[in-house]
Order: C-alpha cells, then sequence, then structure tokens
C-alpha cells in the first residue's frame, strides 16, 4: 500500500488577520485528515452543501491553496518542500474535471487545443502522428468518436461531449488521481450517465483513483465506493456508500439523504427542514456545527465538538448520539472505507 | 398513516377546484430562420386548474422554457408565436396590446426565472428591488404608497418567503443562491398573480436548500391560491411536487395526466424510457440514458418525431405524425400504439 497523497490534520481557514482585519474567520476545512492510496484505486464522493469546504478541499488536494494549519503529504514528502521537479510530476499525477464544461474552453479556439496543449507543456511527445495517437486513444477510451469531435469548436458540441472531451484532457496525463468538482451538475440529466460512466471506466479499467465531489448523493451511490459527508468544513460522516446512504447516522446526513427528490411522487419529502443559519461565525460555534439545525440535539452538543464515533467497520460519524461506539483511533477517517481488494464488484458493462 | 393519508388526499383534492386558470390551445411558437422555420413548440394544448401544480418536464431544447416564455409574451424575434390561444381566468393573452399585457405580467401570471441569482440587480437594494414591480403596476388613478406602507409590505414578503427582516437593505452579492432565489420569489408573488411559472427554479441549488425552496414555493401558491407551472427536467422534484406532469418532445406534448398515474403507469415509450432511466437509491444498476439524439427542430422527420429513438415503433409511425388520445380521466398520450388496433 503506497499512498499518494496524504492530509494530516489540515485546516484551512478564509478571512483572518491581514491589512484588513476582519473578526468573522470562514473555517472552510476543519481539522481533516484523509488518504489517497494508489495501489487501491477507489472512487471517494466528497458530498455536502454549498459552503461545507468540499470545494476548498479539493483545491487543497490541487496543490492551488496552502493549508493554514496541519500538512499534505506527496509521496510520502511535505507538499511545501517539493523540490520544481517533484511539483511538476505531482501536476501531472492530479488532474481536475470541473463543474463547467464551457468554462473550461476558450471559445476562440477548437476542441483540439485543449487537447494538444496539455501533450505540449508537459513534453510528452514531439512527433505529431504519436500526438494525433494519443489524442485519438483519449477520446476513445470516453467513448467519442476522434473525427467527429476533433476540428470543432466548442459550442459545436453538445456539454455532454464537452466534458467528454475534459474528461479525455486529464486522461492524455495518464494522472493517479482525477478529481472530479460537480461534473455534471450544468448537464442535462439524461447526459449524466455517459459522463458518470466514462469516470467510472477510468478507475475500474485504467486503475485511476477518483475524487467525485458533488451534492447529489444519488449520482455518489451509483458510481462511488466511499463516501465523505461534509458540514461547515467538518466531516461529519464517513464510510462505504453502501453503509452510509440506505443508513445514514449522522442527523445531517440524513437530512441530506430524505432531501434527495425520489422520483416516486408516493413518498414525498417531510416538512420543511430549517435554513441554515449563516450569521453565526464558525469560530463562535464551540460544540457541534450542526446543533442548531439538529432535530436531536442534545446539552452537550451545544458545548463540546463530538469526536469521531466508530459505529461499524466502515461508517464513521461525528456525533454524540453515537457515543456508546468507541472513537476512532486514527483521525483518518479513509480508515473506514473499504478498498477494491476487498470487494468483488461485478465487471463494467462496455458499450 | 392512513388517517394522514387520507387527510392529505382530502386537502390535495381541495386545493385545486374545477376552474380553468389557464387553457392553452394549440400554441405554436416558430423561429424563422435563414435556414428554414424552427418550430420550437408545435401544437401544444393543455389545461391548468386553478390551484393546479403543473409540471413541464423534457430535456434540453425540447422546447419547455420557449413554451413558458411564450405564456409571458416575452418570445423575441425571430421568434413569434404563430398560432393559438393562451387563456388566463377568461381573457385571451395572444390578443390584447402590449401595454396591457406589461401590467399583466407580475399581476396576474408570473416568472420566477431560471438562475434567478443572475436576474438581480447587483447595484440595487433587495428592498428596491421589490418595490420596483409594485410601484411600476399602480394605476394612474392609484396614489402611491407611502414609504412606510412599502417597507412594510416588503418585509411582510420577505418573511413569507423565509427571509429575516435585514435582508432587505442588503445587495445581491451578499446573499446565498438559495437567498436569491427566494427574493426571486417574492418579487414573484408581490402582486398575488394567479399564475406563477417556475423555469427550474432550483437548477443550481443543492439538495437541502431545494427541498426548502420548492416547499416554500409550494406554500406560497397554496396561500395565493394560484395554478402553478414547473419548468424542468429533473423527474425527481416533478414527482415531489406537481400534481399534473406535461411531458414534451421536440417541440410537442407527447404525454399529460396526474403525477402519480404517470409515474407508475407511464404510456408513451419516451416517458418510459424517461422514468426508467433515472438513478435510484434503491438499488444500483448500470446507468442507462436513452440512445439517441432528439431530431433537429428544423428538419422534424415525416412521422413521430421520436420514431428513430424509439423501441416500440412499427411501420405507421415513420409515416404519419400521432395525434393526441385520450385514455380517460385527464391523461392524454400522442402515439400510435394506443389508436384503436395500433399497437403490434
Amino acid at each position: 500500500m503506497s499512498t499518494f497523497l496524504e492530509l494530516e490534520h489540515v485546516t484551512k481557514t478564509f478571512g483572518s488577520g491581514g491589512l484588513f482585519k476582519s473578526d468573522s474567520v470562514t473555517v472552510a476545512v476543519d481539522d481533516v485528515s484523509l488518504t489517497i492510496d494508489e495501489d487501491e484505486p477507489s472512487i471517494v464522493t466528497v458530498a455536502g452543501e454549498s459552503g461545507s469546504g468540499k470545494t476548498t478541499l479539493a483545491r487543497l488536494l490541487l496543490g492551488s491553496h496552502v493549508p493554514t494549519t496541519g500538512r499534505m503529504l506527496y509521496r510520502g514528502k511535505d507538499f511545501t518542500k517539493l523540490t520544481r521537479r517533484e511539483r511538476r510530476s505531482f501536476r501531472r499525477e492530479i488532474q481536475p474535471i470541473f463543474q463547467d464544461p464551457f468554462e473550461s474552453y476558450n471559445p476562440f479556439y477548437k476542441v483540439d487545443h485543449v487537447l494538444e496543449e496539455p501533450i505540449k507543456n508537459f513534453k510528452l511527445t514531439s512527433s505529431d502522428s504519436e500526438k494525433n495517437r494519443m489524442i485519438d486513444e483519449a477520446l476513445e477510451m470516453v467513448g467519442l468518436v476522434p473525427n467527429e469531435t476533433l476540428g470543432r469548436f466548442p459550442h459545436q458540441l453538445s456539454g455532454g461531449q464537452r466534458q467528454r472531451v475534459m474528461v479525455a484532457r486529464a486522461l492524455l496525463l495518464k494522472p493517479r488521481v482525477i478529481l472530479a468538482d460537480e461534473p455534471v451538475s450544468m448537464v442535462d440529466a439524461s447526459l449524466r450517465a455517459t459522463i458518470l460512466d466514462s469516470i467510472r471506466r477510468l478507475n475500474r479499467d485504467l486503475g485511476i483513483s477518483v475524487v467525485y465531489i458533488t451534492h447529489d448523493l444519488t449520482t455518489a451511490y451509483q458510481i462511488s465506493d466511499n463516501i465523505m459527508v461534509m458540514y461547515r468544513g467538518t466531516v461529519v460522516e464517513a464510510g462505504t456508500v453502501d453503509a452510509v446512504i440506505p443508513n445514514p447516522q449522522h442527523p445531517y446526513t440524513q437530512l441530506l439523504v430524505e432531501s434527495i427528490p425520489q422520483p416516486d411522487p408516493k413518498h414525498r419529502w417531510g416538512s420543511e427542514p430549517p435554513q441554515q443559519n449563516w450569521e453565526v461565525v464558525d469560530t463562535d460555534i464551540i460544540g457541534c456545527k450542526f446543533s442548531d439545525r439538529c432535530p436531536a440535539v442534545m446539552d452537550q452538543c451545544h458545548k463540546v465538538r463530538p469526536p469521531q464515533f466508530l459505529i461499524e467497520q466502515h461508517q464513521m460519524a461525528t456525533c454524540f448520539l453515537h457515543e456508546e461506539n468507541k472513537e476512532m483511533g486514527s483521525p483518518d477517517i479513509t480508515s473506514t472505507f473499504q478498498m477494491e481488494s476487498e470487494t468483488l464488484k461485478a465487471a463494467p458493462r462496455g458499450d | 398513516m392512513s388517517t394522514e393519508q387520507a387527510i392529505k388526499t382530502y386537502r390535495e383534492g381541495a386545493r385545486i377546484s374545477d376552474v380553468d386558470a389557464l387553457v392553452v390551445e394549440d400554441l405554436s411558437v416558430y423561429y424563422e430562420t435563414d435556414s428554414g422555420t424552427v418550430k420550437a413548440v408545435d401544437g401544444v394544448s393543455f389545461v391548468l386548474k386553478q390551484g393546479e401544480r403543473f409540471a413541464l418536464v423534457g430535456e434540453s431544447g425540447s422546447g419547455k422554457t420557449t413554451l413558458a416564455m411564450a405564456l409571458m409574451r416575452l418570445t423575441r424575434p425571430p421568434g413569434h408565436i404563430a398560432n393559438g390561444n393562451i387563456i388566463l381566468n377568461g381573457r385571451d393573452l395572444t390578443t390584447i396590446d402590449e401595454d396591457e399585457m406589461r401590467r399583466a405580467r407580475l399581476s396576474e401570471l408570473a416568472m420566477v426565472p431560471q438562475g434567478a441569482m443572475n436576474s438581480l440587480n447587483p447595484v440595487m437594494r433587495i428592498q428596491n428591488q421589490i418595490a420596483d414591480g409594485i410601484l411600476d403596476h399602480l394605476g394612474e388613478n392609484d396614489d402611491s404608497p407611502s414609504k412606510q406602507q412599502l417597507q412594510e409590505t416588503v418585509q411582510d414578503l420577505l418573511s413569507r418567503v423565509g427571509l429575516r427582516p435585514g435582508v432587505a437593505r442588503l445587495f445581491p452579492h451578499e446573499l446565498s443562491g438559495g437567498m436569491k432565489q427566494r427574493v426571486a420569489m417574492a418579487i414573484g408573488i408581490s402582486l398575488q398573480p394567479s399564475l406563477i411559472i417556475a423555469d427550474e427554479p432550483t437548477s443550481a441549488l443543492d439538495v437541502v436548500v431545494q427541498r426548502q425552496i420548492m416547499q416554500t414555493l409550494g406554500r406560497l401558491q397554496e396561500g395565493l391560491d394560484a395554478s402553478i407551472m414547473l419548468v424542468g427536467h429533473d423527474m425527481g422534484l416533478v414527482a415531489q411536487f406537481a400534481d399534473t406532469i406535461g411531458v414534451m418532445y421536440a417541440g410537442k406534448l407527447v404525454e399529460i395526466g396526474p403525477v402519480d398515474e404517470v409515474f407508475g403507469d407511464p404510456k408513451h415509450p419516451y416517458t418510459k424510457l424517461l422514468i426508467q432511466s433515472l438513478p435510484s437509491l434503491q438499488e444500483k444498476k448500470e446507468f442507462i440514458g436513452i440512445p439517441g439524439l432528439p431530431p433537429e427542430l428544423i428538419h422534424l422527420p415525416q412521422g413521430c418525431s421520436f420514431e428513430d429513438r424509439c423501441p416500440s415503433r412499427f411501420e405507421k409511425c415513420s409515416v404519419e405524425v400521432p395525434e393526441k388520445i385520450g385514455l380517460g380521466g385527464r391523461r392524454e398520450v400522442a402515439c400510435h400504439l394506443y389508436e384503436a388496433g395500433g399497437s403490434t
């Protein structure tokens, strides 16, 4: 087992100190420890509502934010102490796919441009024929026909095709990890399936680890192996999707699961849940961050921050309701995840 | 549970009256382009009862937003309403002049737009944006309300959409996406319209906020005894919210009926595939999208528009456009399979 990336007690805060000293500090990511392993590639979902810190976590993993406290290790080495060469290989090995498949393009260039650029930047090859072969191969891998895709402008492709070209771009660099931040939220529901399917195939066929950032638990359940749920920067629940989604243990995860609009008119939502109170500054919350909205709130929730309780092998929740369980030995939430070697999954359907 | 269910059924029954609030008859919206006529909406008819929640679903390009804009009479050239009537509370909106239509907007029918977060004026305080519509709709003989009265109205609207009073003095950038959507709803209901058109009101919001917004919208609509037309592609949201569903495909309404009946027993092959392709939490399955793409609206096929993607097609489908067939109750479907002697 060799680790690709490790976060150790990472906290990221915004808005403190500096020239414009302000009282309100936003704790976007609050003491998160996790590991991304490369020998055991899995799909991990990071779920949570806007403001939960999931995009900040993604930026930390991409190295575009530096932790305020705690540290990130890349292949065992402190990220801030990497040499130029190591930093370069890091940037090749982890590739992002962003939310809006249109904004990632320059509308004046043909789509070929986004595929040629990484080859040039990372000097993957100098021969034109080799370059074309690599591009064709990457496009085919995501289910696109090269001569129907290349030579076109971004606006001539559908949202689904545009997003799949982005997946192909990431693939060119043979990354170890793909970080997909809401890759389907801007795409028509009927086209989502093809994109998610191509992401899943990367994981199963090419052994790439995927971090899938979303608020959509239905697709998370369908494509990922493991999940971590964030609320105001804290990981409130983590484990395998098969443990967490059918049987959520943290009241916030329960609210998320209940709020999924199920396509079944016979099972409608219950009463309207309370709104999040953004008036309260993160640093003023002493106890559990969800306590002001929690239907099961207890006295101690307002006073003490709940630790991570291990409910069973593959599920943990940061909630006093589970006090009878023992606390997690290691803060690394990934220890609740299930790795490829432990599971035998149905073979992917190739089409 | 059963009593609760009974009360719920009774309430839903009571919410929808027998009065037709909106009658859309054979409505067509065409875009004239250099390469031909694009039939974005083609011969659509439906009725909305007072208090009813009607959901119009379809994939991008199916004409659902074009239809919603046509109801507001906001179709822009080269688009135009080519045919049909829009009768709201007994008055045909297609025949009234622009000035009268301008007064009808907001006071009789209001739109909560798609991406409402981008529809607010970034340099205007929330209270002024809400008051703007109210002041604009004052009649010639009305006294303009005092500052105090306006402020009270704004506060009342804010509290009805679940926002605290302080929001009135803020600018849009100081609000979250969900809060901006709530402001857009406050503007929408400010003159108590009898029809609210909500075009994908929650498409950019996460699940919990989406649920809160939809539930607030439902509460407001019931409070006003208004009808609502929800436009979108999220079948889950439709199942949660609507009473009636209309399915659009390539500019035509292909199926319409009560939500529980259509989800329980979809008739049109497109509706069937749409429902089957939904990911669920009950079971993990392979994603099945609907194979193929919708036709270009400029080159519609001679027969049924769904013919090339349809698993149940037969000879007639490629030659003749299917007419709408009543299936009893409020269910209708436009498919040759349901004609007498049509199937197999």
